[in-house]
């Protein structure tokens, strides 16, 4: 009973909860339950069960009386650690937050509660969501519960993809029903995509940022992960909606998202941009491309050649952009106000020894990029340059929109790689090459695990829709997923 | 263009990072790598575009002029290292 309840999608739970063949206890339970027997996996970093039991327990009394919080109520779900939780630590994965408790929720997790979700625990991530691989938290590499059947990878431990690893490992190994992630560059998709689970990035708006640990704001947005495209559209639901406290925040009505879940894609424009290929990519990558157009037009979607001519600067861009924001945002980890402090003689001792030891060494280095860029004399020549490379690459999309509904890329140009393989930083963000162009341009995307590779590890495809427009964005992942029918295997517990 | 030790030495100052001696020349190549990949933006035209400075197309929103939260100091103080009555504390700055 315990591992069928683990095997559920949150619809299903959602079905049983309502109908009474369980309840959110043992729903919970079974969680925690699976969560300990994979703690090798290294999902958390801070683990919630006392929470957790208790939330399950408030929602089933709520039920008893005849009532329901929300779309996910008694429903266990993880919380990226990058989420702010009221009197629970928060930390980035980085030594400098180690044993912060922030005194306010989230919006997003205060929304989630409000629906009646019940948190598991904070999962893991790379440092201030600065990675691909979640292989730079201090506090722990996490495992991804694929391994490769075959080739020079077969038997050895492989990376979730990142940053939001720990999210997605979680949900692939079924420690959690669902978990939330954030995107700034690609960290929802991409380890989706490693893990063989649904990672969507709604459009920048959709979500408050609010309470969430700022990485480079222009960019960041949180978006649920999940098993399947209904579970992405129910627990999107739930964290969305306006939010007076982040002026970013849109305006906007959520919809009904869990709708669009299979309508039919009759007369859908698909557009197919040809320069999503990389250097180096697997042939395989691309026939699962040409496969999952050729899934769609089947069921009635029409297939269009479409162009994107500033892609490939979009990665460069990027990375001008991102370490820009993210050196003003974490200006503010100063030893003073919370946090870690190392000791200093002298005030500007002080906060570079805290920041020398309390950052890892890729944050450090986004922060002098960053610092560099920002700096007298160069500021024009990179910064200013980089946002008019954007403007470009969003200029292609708006383009691109004006005849097609949505476009379909793959995800990633690899499948899960090794943890320890070498790789130069730019190789390591060259993993981002196809979901940082729609970060730039704020476009809602999706990743849906849709193939194996030649060595039986997971592929995703990735879906960009216009801004605001999700339900049509569900609406195509819905069919693409109902056609390449993957199926995520049943993995055996990895325990400490 | 290439960053030295001595830039990089200067740059994690403005950033508030300490970086060891040894560590100086290894980080330059390391950045100046990054950098190198970074130049090929110099083959965009953008003669004429507008730097984009946010995807959200809106005008900041307003609000009346009111208080609308504060007067907590015990929450504002929780996570501080080193705190002394209601205040955060610092290395002596004036002598």
């Amino acid at each position: 009973m315990a591992d069928d309840l683990t095997k559920l999608t949150i619809a299903e739970a959602r079905s049983g909860l309502q109908s009474g063949a369980f309840s959110s206890v043992e729903l919970t339970d079974a969680h925690i339950a699976a969560g300990e027997a994979n703690r090798a996996l290294n999902v958390y970093v801070t683990e919630t069960p006392e929470i957790a039991r208790n939330a399950a327990k408030t929602a089933d009394d709520r039920r008893t009386d005849g009532r329901v919080a929300g779309a996910m109520d008694g429903i266990p779900i993880a919380m990226k650690d990058l989420f702010c939780t009221e009197g629970v630590q928060t930390t980035a994965s980085s030594h400098i937050l180690e044993g912060f408790k922030p005194t306010y929720e989230s919006t997003v997790g205060g929304n989630l509660k409000a629906a009646g979700a019940v948190m598991l625990g904070k999962s893991n991530m790379d440092e201030f969501a600065m990675g691909s691989a979640t292989i730079t938290s201090y506090f722990g590499d996490t495992i991804n519960p694929w391994q490769a059947a075959s080739g020079p990878d077969a038997g050895k431990d492989l990376v979730p993809g990142g940053s939001s690893g720990g999210s997605a490992a979680a949900v692939a190994a079924r420690i959690a029903l669902g978990a939330t992630g954030t995107d700034t560059g690609g960290s929802i998709r991409q380890p989706a995509s490693f893990t063989g689970i649904v990672g969507m990035k709604p459009t920048y708006g959709r979500c408050s940022r609010w309470g969430i640990v700022a990485f480079a704001s222009s960019l960041d947005q949180a978006g649920p992960m999940t098993r399947t495209v209904r579970d992405s559209a129910i627990m999107l639901g739930a964290m969305a909606g306006h939010d007076p406290k982040d002026s970013t925040s849109a305006p906007v009505e959520t919809p009904d998202f869990e709708s669009a879940v299979g309508e039919s894609i009759k007369g859908l424009r698909v557009g197919i941009p040809e320069e999503y290929t990389a250097e180096g990519m697997p042939d395989e990558i691309t026939r699962l491309w040409e496969q999952g157009a050729a899934w769609l037009k089947d069921q009635g979607a029409e297939i269009v050649d479409v162009t994107l001519p500033h892609t490939k600067y979009a990665l460069p861009t990027y990375y001008i952009v991102a370490p820009a924001e993210a050196s003003a945002n974490l200006a503010r980890y100063d030893g003073v106000r919370y946090g870690f402090r190392a000791h200093g003689e002298t005030l500007d001792e002080m906060y570079m020894n805290t920041r020398g030891e309390g950052f890892g060494t890729e944050v450090q280095r986004r922060v002098l990029i960053g610092a560099y860029v920002l700096s007298a004399g160069y500021y024009d020549a990179y910064y200013v340059k980089a946002q008019k490379v954007r403007s470009r690459i969003a200029e292609d999309f708006r383009k691109a929109f004006e005849d097609v509904d949505v476009l379909l890329t793959p995800t990633a140009p690899s499948p899960a790689f090794a943890i320890g393989a070498e790789m130069s930083p730019v190789e390591m963000y060259l993993n981002d090459v196809f979901t940082v162009p729609a970060s730039l341009a704020g476009l809602p995307g999706i990743s849906v695990p849709a193939g194996l590779s030649a060595s039986g590890l997971p592929l995703g495809l990735q879906m960009i829709a216009k801004p605001f427009d999700e339900l049509t964005l569900f609406r195509a992942a819905a069919a693409l997923e109902e056609a390449a029918g993957f199926e995520l295997p049943a993995f055996d517990p990895r325990g400490a | 263009m290439a960053l030295d030790a001595d830039t990089v030495r200067k740059i994690a100052f403005l950033a508030r990072i300490r970086v060891d001696d040894d560590r100086l020349e290894p980080l330059a190549k390391e950045l100046d790598g990054i950098l190198g990949w970074i130049e090929q933006l110099g083959e965009v035209d953008t003669d004429g575009v507008e730097p984009m400075t946010s995807v959200a197309d809106l005008t900041l929103p307003r609000r009346a002029d009111a208080v609308t939260d504060g007067n907590d100091p015990e929450k504002v103080l929780a996570n501080a290292p080193d705190p002394v009555e209601a205040f955060y504390t610092v290395p002596k700055v004036v002598e």
